[in-house]
C-alpha cells in the first residue's frame, strides 16, 4: 500500500513538472533571446543562454520606439477603463437587482441579448461613431465605449441579487436615498465580486489588441500590444528586441497576480462566461 | 423627491453606452452588410445581399471555414485533454501544489500578441528552440509557419500553451464539486482508479465539459491576435480567418460593407454551433447526481 503511494506521488511530481517544463521553457527562451546582442541569434547550434549577454535589445527598444510611453498608456488606459466598467455596470446592477420599476424586466432582458452579438459585429460601427465624434486616435475614444458592459452587469447584478432585502428596507425606512443605501450597503456587501471585476477587466484591457489597434495610430499614444505588434511588423526577424519589449509587458500583471492571484483565479473563472 | 430621477441617473452611463455602442452599431452593421461602401468616396451604396451571395460563393469562405474547422479539430480534443489531465494533477494533496498551478497560469496572464511573438521564435524553423528540441530526438522539425501544412498546427501548439493553465483551473473547480461520499462508496466497494474516473469523475465533470467545450469552440471562431501577429493570415491564406479577414477588408482594404457582412456570417456560425450544442447536450451531459 505505501509503495503504491509512493509510486503515485513519484509520477505526480513527473508529470507536474514535465508540463511545467512545457509551460516554463518557451519564458526561459525568451529571457535568454532578450539578452542577446543581434548577430548571437542567427546562430547554430542554438545558444541556450547567450555566450555573451548583452542589454543591447533593452536600449535599443527604448530608442527605436517611445516604449515607456506605451507603458504609461497601458496603465493609463487599463486602470481608467476597470474604474468606468466597475462604477458603471455597478450602478446599473444595483437597479437591476434591487429597485423594480416598469420595463425594468424588459430592459434587463436587451442587455442579455446584446450580448449574443460578438464584438466583431460592432467593432466596424463602433469606429465610424467614433470617427463621426472626432474621437479617432484619442484616449477618449478607446475608453468611451467601455461605459457599457453587459456582462459585468449581469455579473453583479446576479450577485447582487442574493443580498437580502431586509437589509436594505431597514435602511429605507431610515429616509436613506439610493445613493446611500447603494453606497453604504450594497457596495461593501458586493467587494469580493467587485474586486474579482476589476481584476479581470484591467487585465483584459492591459491584453487587448484589437480595439485599440483600430482606434490608436499614433505611435505615442499606442497601448503595449499594439506598440509590439508595430514593431513585429517594422523589425520582425529581430527578436531580441520583440523578446525584450514582451517581457516588460508581462512585469506589471505578473506582479499584479503575485499580489492578489486569488482575486485573479476567481474572477478569470467567472471571466469564462464570456470567453 | 427625484426618486425617479435617481434610477435615471444610476441606469444613464450603461444606457448611453447601450444605445451609441451597442444597439446603433448592431443597427449600422446590418445596413452596412447590405452596402457597399470605401468609406472615402461617398455615402454608402446599398445593393441588399450582393455582399452576403458574393462571400458564401467566394472561394476564400471555403478557406477561412476550413482553416478555422483545421484549428478547430486540432485544438479541442488537445485543449480538453490537456485540460482535464492537469486539472486532475492539481486535485492532489502533495506538497508544492500551489507553485505548480502558479507556472501553469503564467501563460493565461501573458497578453495574446507577447505570446504570438515568442511562439513565432520558437517555432523558428532554422533558428527556433521548438525545432532545436526536436532535433535532440533527431527529428527534423518542419518549417512550422513557413509550411502551409504546419502553419495552423503551430498556431493550435501556441493556443494551447496559452489557454492550458485557464481551463485546467475550471476543470478543477468542476472536480472540487464532485461530492466525497462517491469515491468513499467506490472504495468501500474495490473499485480500481480507471473505474472511479470512468464511472464517477467523468460523468460528474460532464457540465463543466460542455461548458468548457462551448467557450472553447466560440473562442475558436473568433480566433485572431495569434494569427494576426504569428503568420497574417499566411502562408498562401492557409492560416486565414474570420476576424483576420473582417480587420483586413474593414481596416486595410477599406471595404466596409464587405466586412460588415462577413461580420454576420461569423455571428450566424457562432449562433449556430453554440444551439447545435446546446440541443446536443442532453444525450451526454449528467445535470443530476
Amino acid at each position: 500500500m505505501t509503495r503504491r503511494l509512493l509510486i503515485k506521488k513519484v509520477s505526480f511530481y513527473l508529470f507536474a513538472s514535465l508540463i511545467g517544463f512545457f509551460n516554463l521553457i518557451p519564458f526561459f527562451w525568451m529571457v535568454s533571446t532578450s539578452l542577446k546582442a543581434r548577430k548571437a541569434l542567427a546562430v547554430l547550434p542554438v545558444q541556450w543562454i547567450p555566450e555573451e549577454p548583452s542589454f543591447e535589445a533593452y536600449q535599443r527598444l527604448f530608442q527605436l520606439f517611445p516604449f515607456a510611453r506605451a507603458i504609461w498608456n497601458s496603465v493609463f488606459i487599463s486602470v481608467t477603463t476597470t474604474v468606468i466598467v466597475v462604477v458603471s455596470a455597478s450602478l446599473a446592477a444595483y437597479v437591476f437587482a434591487k429597485v423594480p420599476f416598469k420595463g425594468r424586466e424588459v430592459l434587463f432582458t436587451l442587455f442579455l441579448m446584446t450580448m449574443m452579438i460578438p464584438g466583431q459585429v460592432t467593432m466596424i460601427p463602433n469606429f465610424l461613431v467614433l470617427r463621426y465624434l472626432g474621437l479617432l486616435n484619442t484616449y477618449l475614444g478607446v475608453l468611451l465605449p467601455t461605459i457599457y458592459n453587459a456582462f459585468a452587469t449581469f455579473l453583479l447584478r446576479q450577485n447582487m441579487r442574493i443580498i437580502p432585502d431586509a437589509f436594505l428596507e431597514a435602511a429605507i425606512i431610515d429616509g436613506a436615498s439610493h445613493f446611500t443605501i447603494f453606497s453604504r450597503i450594497v457596495v461593501p456587501l458586493s467587494k469580493p465580486i467587485l474586486a474579482a471585476l476589476s481584476v479581470i477587466t484591467f487585465m483584459g484591457t492591459w491584453n487587448d489588441y484589437l480595439w485599440p489597434l483600430i482606434v490608436l495610430t499614433d505611435r505615442a499614444k499606442m497601448t503595449l500590444p499594439v506598440g509590439l505588434g508595430l514593431l513585429n511588423t517594422q523589425y520582425g526577424n529581430q527578436y531580441n528586441l520583440l523578446m525584450a519589449g514582451g517581457l516588460i509587458s508581462m512585469v506589471p500583471i505578473l506582479l499584479l497576480y503575485f499580489l492578489a492571484q486569488k482575486h485573479f483565479e476567481q474572477g478569470l473563472s467567472i471571466g469564462g462566461i464570456k470567453g | 423627491m427625484g426618486k425617479k430621477l435617481t434610477i435615471f441617473l444610476f441606469l444613464l452611463p450603461s444606457l448611453v453606452g447601450l444605445v451609441l455602442f451597442s444597439i446603433i452599431p448592431i443597427g449600422t452593421s446590418l445596413y452596412l452588410s447590405l452596402t457597399e461602401w470605401d468609406v472615402i468616396g461617398g455615402p454608402p451604396k446599398f445593393h441588399g445581399l450582393k455582399n452576403y451571395v458574393q462571400i458564401l460563393q467566394s472561394e476564400e469562405m471555403g478557406r477561412i471555414l476550413g482553416n478555422t474547422l483545421y484549428f478547430i479539430v486540432l485544438y479541442i480534443p488537445l485543449i480538453l485533454t490537456v485540460s482535464i489531465l492537469v486539472a486532475l494533477l492539481l486535485n492532489n494533496p502533495y506538497k508544492g501544489i500551489g507553485i505548480y498551478r502558479t507556472i501553469y497560469y503564467v501563460p493565461v496572464l501573458t497578453s495574446w500578441v507577447a505570446a504570438a511573438l515568442l511562439w513565432k521564435w520558437l517555432l523558428n524553423a532554422r533558428y527556433g528552440a521548438v525545432n532545436a528540441i526536436l532535433g535532440w530526438f533527431g527529428i527534423q522539425g518542419p518549417s512550422w509557419l513557413q509550411d502551409k501544412a504546419w502553419a495552423m498546427p503551430g498556431v493550435v501548439l501556441s493556443s494551447i500553451w496559452k489557454d492550458m493553465g485557464y481551463f485546467s483551473l475550471i476543470f478543477l473547480a468542476g472536480l472540487q464539486g464532485i461530492d466525497k461520499t462517491y469515491y468513499e462508496a467506490a472504495e468501500i466497494d474495490g473499485a480500481s482508479s480507471f473505474a472511479k474516473f470512468r464511472y464517477i469523475t467523468l460523468p460528474l465533470v460532464t457540465p463543466t465539459l460542455f461548458f468548457v467545450m462551448v467557450i472553447c469552440i466560440i473562442n475558436s471562431f473568433q480566433l485572431f491576435p495569434q494569427v494576426m501577429v504569428m503568420t497574417e493570415g499566411g502562408p498562401g491564406g492557409a492560416t486565414q480567418v474570420f476576424v483576420e479577414r473582417i480587420y483586413n477588408y474593414a481596416f486595410r482594404y477599406y471595404k466596409m460593407g464587405y466586412a460588415a457582412s462577413l461580420s454576420w456570417i461569423l455571428f450566424a456560425f457562432i449562433f449556430v454551433a453554440t444551439i447545435i450544442q446546446l440541443r446536443m447536450q442532453k444525450r451526454w451531459v449528467h445535470y443530476d447526481s
